[in-house]
């Protein structure tokens, strides 16, 4: 049994194995793990795409006729959908984890790989559910992607037919994969980890999916319990959210339900899904710097146990995203202090991440430039974060273009740029390639000034005033000339990086062939998962003989020894041991 | 896709510990993955709760007279719960080579610890039927939405702890000792499944459109 196979030592890859399983009903996390990207990147190309038909209409009104005022709503709620929770989510946790917490911690697989497999396909599932709405009649749902009632499900919101059934069937199906890997990352993390891997020596890229993990597993049941009672309301008659109303001249059989306790629900999902997918950015990211700056991270207990407050505050902050909505003052005060104090933690990592750099010895690597780059954008995101967490400021800002530009920068850009470089980093472990280094600068480059193009001029744009969601703006006398220009300039580099992210799945797909053959560890990394037998590893990870641990993952420069680096399973008289290594002494741990 | 260990290679004679066989890795995973599940579920149900509470606060909100169903179905559940945990006490004590009256005890343990579980979600059937007799349909008020809606989704959770029940029981009909473990996680689910509906049943009863106003401050 499959089960079996993760736990014990001694399993390893010696089936016989067909095409199918191995490829297609596979129970290995890596094949399950590529299949979660291949299908996150495929349906966040669609996302890119329909957020560059949105800007095609809002740069250049009326040219596009086929871009209708219900269009726009449509391609502005699946956008946001699939890049919050189809791309991001699935690449992070289903991707990143799945390929990253068993090579990692020295395990020969998930624990319950079965289910793993599972996972996969029912996130499928939920994608083809919410890709069949773009051809039922009526299309797609055009309700926001926080799917607000009680206009979400009324006559007028396009959509309101089929679209936002299917919208809401498919995220019950999405959690319910979420769910299963969740489940298996958290055990695998807890249960499978070799010996001498204590947990206070797993590297922060595992400590970041495991905590978004948990985070995942208490923040995607709001939103199962929003969707339910969303889904019953519209097809069964239901009052949970919708009150009594008159919709187009027609007195609705709604009574008494209350639109705020959907938001309420909503955003206890919503805001801890910000550091679903931030949490897992903030380690890789740490991993990238340590090893292309050839350093060790600076404060690691520090920032480890950052990534636990932050994941302690983000589920006591959601309301700072009702303000408008309405609300007791001292409640708006007290979710104002908590969404401010997370700044702390979240400082603490910056600096730690400044100090780690700071007299490094750094390679620009792509994926070091991706790492830096994606220090700026956090801080920029985040600082107008701090903007937006002020009652008094959040008021008048949040309906126009500065929210656009914030939630862009912190959740949007930023984490991309942490998976872009992520990829670049172990591309090399999964194929046994490098990537292209000239096609990734390129990519690199235009990504990072183009983004900064798209939405630096939205912060200006949203201060001037001009309101999201507006399919367009002719015949407002507040908004200048100038800000149509910037509008322009916005759809013109949308289009442009929107281009250069094909470029870079061209490189996935090229390198795979005709990429420089990598090695086994090209980075020169300390960390598990490039000390595999085989590159690419192959099912069972380890080969006959389980790694044992004995140092941290960081042993790198003044602290790594004359090869610059010590693997974390080399002999312990390689040195190289973390620097609270006592902390591990007396548990029948190697020190 | 990989060895299948036999069960027996991997249980040490309980001779040779001198107590229950020591929890396999096996076991430990399963256990820590059921109770992340309960967690997700934990939070499930609770978030429900917030919501029924915050929805009974509003003007149209009327307290609910529960069917006499529901007392049945309490018991029934709390007695499938005693056998289960008697079940994985007695597997537990059972030798490698059981004898015939100990095989007969747990089986008869597992069985009725399964058939409780069926005969409540049967039960809570009939209280849907009793319900719908006395008018009170899904979308008449938000207390009987929330009761076919909480019902249902208890039901849904205990469903599923039936396929595990009844994986439970294929694997340890012939060798309790080996799947003690196993019924231990089922017990554990039970108990579980049983506090929720305690918690579910408590809230239907006692969270009067009153007690929400007070509880949201709009008394």
């Amino acid at each position: 049994m499959a089960h079996d196979h993760a736990l014990d030592p001694h399993a390893h890859d010696a089936h016989p194995q067909s095409f199918w399983t191995r490829y297609v009903w596979s129970q290995d996390h890596k094949v399950i793990a590529v299949q979660y990207a291949c299908t996150a990147i495929a349906v966040g190309v669609v996302g890119v795409l329909l957020s560059n038909l949105m800007r095609l209409q809002l740069g250049f009104p009326g040219v596009f006729e086929f871009i209708t005022p219900e269009r726009y709503y449509q391609f502005i709620t699946m956008h946001g959908m699939i890049m919050v929770i189809y791309l991001l989510t699935a690449l992070f946790l289903g991707g990143f984890g799945n390929y990253m917490i068993p090579l990692m911690v020295g395990a020969r697989d998930m624990v319950f790989p079965y289910m793993n497999m599972l996972s996969f396909w029912v996130y499928l599932l939920s994608v083809v559910v919410l890709m069949a709405s773009f051809f039922v009649e009526g299309g797609p749902t055009g309700a926001g992607w926080t799917l607000y009632p009680p206009q979400s499900i009324l006559p007028g919101t396009p959509g309101y037919g089929h679209g936002i059934v299917l919208m809401l069937v498919s995220l019950l199906i999405f959690i319910v994969a979420t769910t299963m890997g969740g489940l298996n990352y958290v055990t695998t993390v807890l249960q499978a980890r070799c010996e001498g891997m204590t947990l206070m020596r797993m590297p922060l890229t595992v400590w970041g999916i495991f905590i978004a993990t948990i985070l995942a597993l208490i923040g995607f049941p709001a939103l199962f319990v929003s969707g339910v009672m969303l889904l019953l309301d519209r097809t069964l008659g239901t009052s949970f959210f919708m009150p009594a109303l008159v919709s187009m001249g027609q007195v609705t059989g709604y009574r008494g339900g209350s639109p705020l306790l959907f938001q309420h629900l909503f955003w206890f999902f919503g805001h801890p899904e910000v550091y679903i997918v931030a949490l897992p950015a903030f380690g890789i990211v740490s991993d990238l710097i340590s090893v292309h700056a050839r350093k060790s991270i600076f404060g690691y207990r520090m920032m480890v146990w950052a990534i636990v407050v932050i994941g302690l505050l983000s589920v006591v902050v959601w309301a700072h995203h009702m303000f408008v909505a309405g609300m007791n003052p001292w409640f708006a005060f007290f979710f104002a202090t908590t969404t401010l104090i997370i700044a702390v933690p979240t400082a603490i990592k910056v600096y730690n991440w400044a100090l780690t750099l700071w007299r490094g010895d750094i390679h620009l690597t792509v994926p070091m430039l991706f790492a830096i780059a994606f220090l700026c954008t956090f801080v920029i995101g985040g600082l107008t974060g701090l903007f937006l967490g002020n009652v008094s400021v959040d008021i008048p800002l949040s309906g126009t273009y500065f929210v656009v530009a914030h939630f862009h920068m912190v959740m949007g850009v930023a984490p991309l740029l942490v998976i872009f470089g992520g990829i670049y980093h172990w591309y090399p472990k999964v194929t046994g390639r490098m990537l292209d280094d000239r096609l990734g600068h390129i990519h690199f480059w235009v990504t990072f000034v183009g983004t900064y193009l798209i939405f630096f001029p939205m912060h200006y744009l949203g201060v001037l005033g001009m309101p999201r969601r507006y399919h367009h703006f002719e015949g407002y006398a507040f908004i200048p000339p100038s800000a149509h220009m910037l509008n322009e300039l916005i759809t013109v580099m949308a289009l442009t990086v929107a281009t250069v992210q094909f470029l870079f799945i061209f490189n996935l797909a090229w390198s795979l062939r005709h990429g420089r053959v990598a090695g086994p560890n090209p980075w020169r990394a300390a960390s598990l998962e490039w000390q595999t037998p085989q590159t690419p590893p192959v099912h069972g990870n380890w080969g006959e003989q389980m790694p044992v641990v004995y140092r941290w993952a960081y042993a790198y420069g003044a602290n790594g020894g004359p090869d610059d680096f010590i693997a974390q399973n080399a002999p312990p008289e390689a040195g190289g041991i973390e620097p609270d290594h006592r902390a591990h002494a007396g548990r029948g741990v190697p020190a | 896709m990989s060895a299948v260990i036999p069960a027996a290679a991997t249980l040490p004679p309980r001779a040779a510990t001198g107590g229950p066989p020591p929890r396999t890795p096996r076991g430990r995973a399963a256990s820590i993955g059921l109770w992340v599940f309960m967690g997700v579920a934990s939070s499930l149900f609770s978030l429900f709760a917030w919501a029924y509470v915050m929805r009974m606060s509003e003007g149209d909100a009327v307290r609910l007279d529960l069917p006499p169903q529901l007392l049945l179905s309490t018991s029934l559940l709390l007695a499938g719960s005693v056998a289960l945990g008697l079940a994985r006490s007695v597997a537990q004590e059972c030798p490698l080579a059981p004898s015939a009256s100990d095989l007969a005890r747990v089986r008869r343990l597992l069985v009725a610890g399964g058939l409780c579980a069926m005969a409540f979600l049967g039960s809570q059937l009939w209280a849907w039927q009793a319900m719908l007799s006395a008018q009170v349909l899904l979308a008449s008020h938000p207390a009987g939405s929330f009761f076919y809606l909480l019902t249902a989704m208890h039901g849904l959770h205990l469903a599923g702890g039936l396929v595990g029940w009844a994986w439970t029981a294929s694997v340890a009909w012939r060798q309790p000792a080996a799947g003690a473990w196993r019924i231990g996680l089922c017990a554990r689910y039970w108990h579980f499944m049983l506090a929720v509906w305690l918690a579910i049943y408590a809230l239907l009863r006692w969270m009067t459109p009153e007690a929400a106003r007070f509880i949201c401050g709009v008394a």
